[in-house]
């Protein structure tokens, strides 16, 4: 087989049995891999209606055809289960070299299922397979996790682990490999510390078989000349990583601040882009094969480490009103330490600081902790800490911001949908965007179809933000396409500069096949309709295909966006109908046919 | 009039971060560009008051103008 193993690692925890399995390649092929591929073991393995941190459930890491090939970006890998925070199928995707390192040991997948009676971690070499006692490892934050199993197994081990708070089944826990890099969302972390797993280790020696050299070396070519002349690709992400968007997404008016009660922040340059870079940006972290290397690598006082992102510095920024990108940076270290999704994590905060404002939530509550007040940087600081690890008021918070505002009776304040918090861009000033939010098969999320490209960069061509009219389109498209490239190992910060048909070529050169670029897309269409199958079966009806009340009555009070609201109403329906859905969002017989999901 | 220009990322360099330009009453945005030397192509977003603009916009006396050069990505 070209581009895939062939080959499916099934590890019983409960059992403590490993087993070899051979791929499925119909299903590898209409599945493409990762993201899709993940679902469509879900699907056939696990009840949707599943206990999300009970043994039943199972933890798939998918890699993708393209994942450890010689293709720009070609080192992902997918977190896909179901998701304890939303109840949905959760996959979340990561870079750094662990990906590509798991190809080269020889699988295309490893399936974890049951649960370890005590704490263990896998050791992977080749096809040699372990499962190691984890107990002096377990409570251990992520540096020293790595540095532990690096020195008891080399150098040249990738690492993927939790931290504390994944074994503290923190909703917001996140599955880290190669020390910073994050399969950050959905709670995927939980589930792997419900399985009693700190970590796997991977040595791999092989090679992934390539169908045509000659195609690989010309289709790779056109990507990176493509790469390289595109501003955003070339020169705006390995200048400035993502953190440049900060003044962008403030100057229109659509940067959340104090929890979504505003949409400008007036020290937004204090945490910009360009602040990073002048301050505390050290080197850059590119992942495997990557030439664009948005990732950072910064320094402040005693701390040092990869990030923080653009949604990193929203979140614990603007979010929770604080304009000390020293504090924030270090926000963002803890959660690394402590295994935690920045995004969710500082969202979390930013809701608490609203409960605080309302009084709902006490000071006593905080106990000996700084208080949770907009604009309190040692509070950022402290709470990351202490939710990782579960402490006192942190436990509450480390379960997310819509079981901590229900707690309090107002779940409406939680800014999340299907329970996840959405990230740096206000909805009320970016139509399309919002559309995506509320339609995310994983609840609150921008890369599951990013419209910010078109909505606010112009690529691949700019539309108006505000306007209704075409959204629909565009989103379903984006969201699908997005679909794919999850799928097949890439970044999709490589779709600011490539187009699907370069994607087919890549795949085609790597798997000997000759798919088209619209093929492509619509293997992310039926991805995208297994994704929603697997909700509607787990009690996540289209209801939810929704945003908090906040963004659709409250319009925006300040700024170049002022006065706005989300038309969700306007958009949705025709939204459901491209999709070739029902009325009510549910995907007809018919379409699921024309697509073949089974 | 006075233009408030709000200049991003490499746009800064040798220019400074927000300036206030002296123009002509009915100029436009590439007016203002060519008194800050920003050649077009290096322009990629342009927002007056936070909306987006094109280069033939007509400003008018207290406008901000916000100018990124390609960047992006979240
Ligand atoms: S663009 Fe950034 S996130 Fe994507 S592979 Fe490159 S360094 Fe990693």
């Amino acid at each position: 087989m070209y581009g895939y193993n062939g080959k499916i690692l099934r590890v019983n925890l409960t059992a403590r049995t490993v087993k070899v399995e051979a791929l499925d390649e119909t299903k590898a092929r209409k599945y493409i891999g990762g993201r899709g591929f993940g679902t469509k073991m879900m699907m056939d393995e696990v009840d949707p209606s599943v206990d999300a941190l009970s043994p039943a459930n199972k933890l798939m890491i998918v890699t993708g055809p393209l994942t450890g090939t010689a293709t720009p970006t070609g080192g992902r890998y997918m977190a896909v289960t179901k998701s304890p925070l939303t109840g949905t199928i959760a996959s979340s995707n990561s870079g750094g070299y662990f990906g590509a390192e798991l190809k080269f040991a020889g699988w295309d997948a490893i399936i974890l299922e049951g649960k370890a009676s005590a704490p263990v971690y896998l050791n992977i070499i080749d096809d040699k397979v372990e499962i190691l006692d984890a107990a002096p490892l377990w409570g251990k934050v992520l540096s020293a996790t790595t540095d532990a199993l690096e020195q008891a197994h080399g150098g040249k081990a990738r690492i993927l682990a939790i931290g504390p708070a994944g074994e503290r089944l923190s909703l917001l826990a996140s599955i880290m490999n190669d020390r910073w890099r994050a399969a950050g969302r959905s709670g995927v972390g939980a589930v792997m510390g419900s399985k009693n797993l700190k970590a796997i280790v991977v040595k791999g020696s092989g090679k992934v078989a390539i169908a045509n050299d000659d195609a690989l070396k010309a289709a790779f070519a056109v990507c990176m000349t493509k790469i390289k002349e595109n501003g955003v690709t070339g020169t705006g992400l390995p200048a400035y990583g993502t953190a440049v968007l900060v003044n962008i997404i403030n100057e229109n008016g659509a940067f959340p601040t104090n929890n979504f009660q505003e949409s400008v922040f007036g020290k937004a340059e204090e945490i910009s882009g360009e602040a990073l870079a002048e301050k505390y940006l050290k080197k850059k972290d590119p992942c495997y094969r990557c030439p664009i290397a948005c990732g950072r690598y910064c320094e402040v006082d005693d701390i040092k480490g990869g990030g923080p992102e653009y949604e990193t510095i929203w979140a614990f920024g603007s979010d929770c009103g604080v304009s000390s990108l020293k504090d924030v940076i270090k926000a963002n270290y803890w959660c690394n330490e402590y295994g935690l999704d920045t995004i969710s994590a500082g969202a979390t905060l930013a809701a608490a600081m609203e409960l605080y404002q309302r009084g709902l939530v006490k000071k006593a509550d905080f106990g000996d902790g700084p208080e949770l007040t907009f604009g309190n940087a040692d509070a950022i600081v402290e709470w990351t800490k202490r939710m990782g690890k579960a402490e006192g008021f942190g436990a509450k918070l480390a379960l997310g911001s819509y079981r901590l505002c229900d707690s309090y009776g107002v779940p409406e304040l939680s800014m999340s949908v299907k329970k996840q918090e959405m990230p740096a861009y206000d909805p009320r000033g970016i139509v399309g965007q919002g559309l995506s939010y509320a339609t995310s098969n994983r609840g609150g999320c921008h890369v599951r179809g990013y419209m910010i490209s078109p909505e606010i960069l112009g690529l691949p061509e700019k539309l108006d933000r505000l306007d209704t009219a075409g959204k629909p389109l565009w989103t379903k498209i984006f969201q699908d396409f997005t679909a794919a490239i999850d799928s097949v190992g890439l970044c999709l910060f490589t779709s600011f500069a490539m187009g699907a048909d370069d994607y087919a070529a890549l795949y085609n050169a790597v798997c000997g096949t000759s798919i088209t670029g619209a093929e492509f897309i619509t293997s992310g269409e039926r991805i995208w309709n297994l994704e929603k199958q697997y909700n509607l079966a787990a009690g996540i009806g289209s209801n939810q295909d929704t945003l908090p009340p906040r963004l659709l009555k409250e319009p925006i009070p300040e700024g170049p966006s002022k006065g706005l609201v989300h038309p969700l109403d306007k958009v949705l329906p025709e939204y459901y109908s491209l999709r070739g859905w029902d009325a009510k969002g549910i995907p007809t017989k018919a379409k699921l046919a024309e697509l073949g999901v089974d | 009039m006075t233009i408030q220009a709000r200049l991003f990322a490499t746009l800064r360099e040798g220019r400074g971060k927000v300036i206030a330009a002296e123009l002509e009453e009915g100029a436009t945005v590439a007016d203002l560009a060519a008194r800050l030397a920003i050649s077009h192509k290096d322009i990629a977003i342009l927002l007056v008051g936070g909306r987006d603009a094109a280069m033939d916009k007509i400003l008018t006396d207290g406008d901000i103008v916000s100018v990124f050069p390609p960047v992006g990505g979240g």
